[in-house]
């Protein structure tokens, strides 16, 4: 029996959250005596895939076809049930990225596997796993009633574990189904700070700022700490900053270790989107604003004084680190 | 062109949640039920939108009981054409759900499947893809432009950090985010007209879930905030380093 996660693939290179699923999956199949095989799809240099033994994979199977370079749902869950088939997995585990989102239903619904979307641990004794309901108001415990289950996992829940060890990487012949679907462009930002969805540090203003010209002051304190700067929904309705920023219900939801609001007022619509991170901080100068409610951490002041004192914090911490 | 537009009824935003039997069940007294916003603002204005463009109908579909009809005829006072409600109760999951509805959909000639990106209830992003793979359809997810061409559609879509953009024929299912359209708000001869546009019942196939929720839980009391002076903000990065750990 085998445990079989998806390494997810952009750019040439192993995506961070598919480092996450390896831990998961390892964690799970040494729990119950099974083995932790990935499968890649599409091209990569076997040297990257071989990395994920460091996180406990055994195995990854490697069907290097560039079919596979443009993402389609269909064609990625046929070939990822097809070999979850092969290799007698009785799970399989996806990261919940916008991708696993995609890919997960279809296998389950290709396999008749019940599926737990967004889990943020592992199955217990009796296979139940617990996953986010409600947008961050409440947790459920579900169980899977088939024998084959599939599992996406909500990015930055579970960590990746970096250990040591090492994978065989095996070349696995898939024929892709025809995709349906023609890719034309893909855009994506540039540079080496995490997407959003990724990040595990996240510096995030609104409107409180008063204008895109004043983002000088955030971006410093991103950059500082190494974190992905996001905006309140007002901010990105207005375009002071890009759509792909906006966190919050009707934006992109995040789990980040660290979250720091400045100038957000924090309604319901936006802590939906960011109750799950582990420490909140909020700076707003109104003390009534309903943030601090939702904050580890809370400062009541200016942010244009605030943040830059906090940037040469940061500075000055991380000099100390050297 | 026929659009059918998948809408699940949610607790609205500001619902208290709370449990009840055990924690087993979730608590339905004094909820406001509402349409999913993201079914709503993106899925069905869209589809609306384009049919207002270039002709067509476009149908609502819900998995539930009768009492979500009166949700439902929200849908069809925003301007939906008919709606169908398929009458299965008892607990489903997504799998059972979408099973439900794919049954509708290979008998319905449908050009175009939307619906949200996915539920403010359960947060699954399940039922789309699910859809298109019993239904052997392309499955575009997290898209946020759609344009028809005849019968191409034109659409960008969300990645991680960027976007895609793509193109597909129909027919095909699409599960729709920010950026595909405006909410509406329904106006009087909406409303009116509402109540004499066609809600079908079907009899559900009886399709059994994969899944069944043992258990919810609520997230532990959240301490209370710790309060930095301004003037000594730089404690904070004390603070995030020795305690919080996690800088």
């Amino acid at each position: 029996m085998a445990i079989l996660f998806f390494v997810e693939l952009a750019e040439g290179k192993v995506k961070k959250a598919s480092f996450e699923a390896a831990s998961y999956a390892s964690e799970f199949a040494s729990s119950t005596g099974k083995e932790a095989i990935g499968i890649a799809l599409g091209t990569i240099d076997d040297q990257q895939l071989s990395d994920l033994g460091n996180y406990g994979a055994k195995k990854i199977l490697h069907s290097n076809n560039t079919a596979f370079d443009n993402f389609d749902a269909n064609q990625f869950a046929k070939a990822i049930a097809e070999v979850a088939t092969q290799v007698n997995a009785d799970t399989i585990v996806i990261s919940q990225t916008l991708a696993g989102k995609a890919i997960a239903p279809s296998i389950s619904a290709r396999l008749k596997a019940g599926l737990v979307a967004g889990a943020v641990g592992l199955p217990d004794a009796n296979l139940v796993v617990k996953k986010g309901v409600f947008s961050g108001k409440a947790f459920a415990y579900v169980k899977v009633d088939t024998a084959v289950k599939v599992i996406s996992v909500v990015p930055n829940s579970f960590g990746a574990k970096k250990g040591s060890g090492s994978a065989g990487i095996e070349a696995v012949n898939i024929t892709p189904a025809s995709s349906r679907i023609t890719v034309k462009e893909v855009t994506r930002q540039s540079g080496d700070i995490a997407p959003l969805p990724e990040a595990e540090l996240v510096v995030s203003a609104g409107r409180g700022m008063k204008g895109p010209e004043n983002w000088g002051i955030i971006e410093d304190l991103a950059t500082a700490l190494g974190a992905t700067t996001a905006c309140s929904r007002p901010v990105a309705d207005v375009h002071w900053r890009p759509h792909h920023e906006h966190v919050g219900q009707t934006g992109v939801a995040i789990r980040p270790n660290l979250y720091i609001a400045i100038g957000i007022s924090g309604a319901i619509q936006h802590l939906a989107g960011v109750n799950q991170s582990k420490v909140i901080v909020v700076v707003n100068k109104d003390p009534e604003a309903p943030f601090f409610k939702a904050a580890d951490y809370g400062i009541v002041g200016d942010a244009f004084e605030v943040v830059p004192k906090l940037t040469a914090a940061v500075k000055a911490f991380k000099a100390s680190q050297h | 062109m026929k659009f059918l537009v998948c809408i699940s009824l949610v607790p609205d935003t500001t619902t208290k949640i709370s449990f009840i039997d055990n924690d087993t069940k979730f608590n339905n007294d004094k909820v406001q039920w509402i349409l999913n916003p993201y079914d709503e603002w993106y899925a069905l204005v869209r589809a609306l939108e384009l049919k207002e463009a270039n002709g067509g109908t476009v149908t609502v579909i819900n998995v539930g009981s009768a009492e979500n009809d009166q949700v439902i005829r929200k849908a069809l006072a925003i301007g939906a054409d008919d709606a169908i409600r398929i009458d299965a109760t008892g607990e489903l999951d997504s799998f059972a759900i979408a099973a439900e509805i794919a049954e509708v959909v290979k008998s319905g000639g449908y050009d175009m499947i939307l619906l949200g990106k996915e539920t403010i209830s359960y947060n699954s992003s399940n039922v789309g893809g699910m859809i298109a793979e019993l239904t052997d359809l392309p499955f575009v997810s997290y898209a946020s432009k759609l344009d028809m061409n005849g019968s191409t559609a034109h659409l960008e879509r969300d990645i991680e950090g960027g976007k895609e953009i793509l193109e597909v024929d129909t027919p095909f299912v699409i599960s729709c985010a920010k950026g595909m359209a405006e909410a509406r708000i329904p106006n009087m001869k909406g409303i009116m007209g509402a109540k004499t546009k066609p809600l079908n019942v079907v009899t559900p196939k009886g399709i059994a879930p994969l899944t069944t929720v043992v258990k919810y839980e609520l997230p532990p009391a959240k301490s209370a905030c710790k309060m930095i002076a301004a003037e000594n903000a730089e404690q904070l990065i004390e603070l995030l380093h020795n305690e919080a750990k996690i800088i």
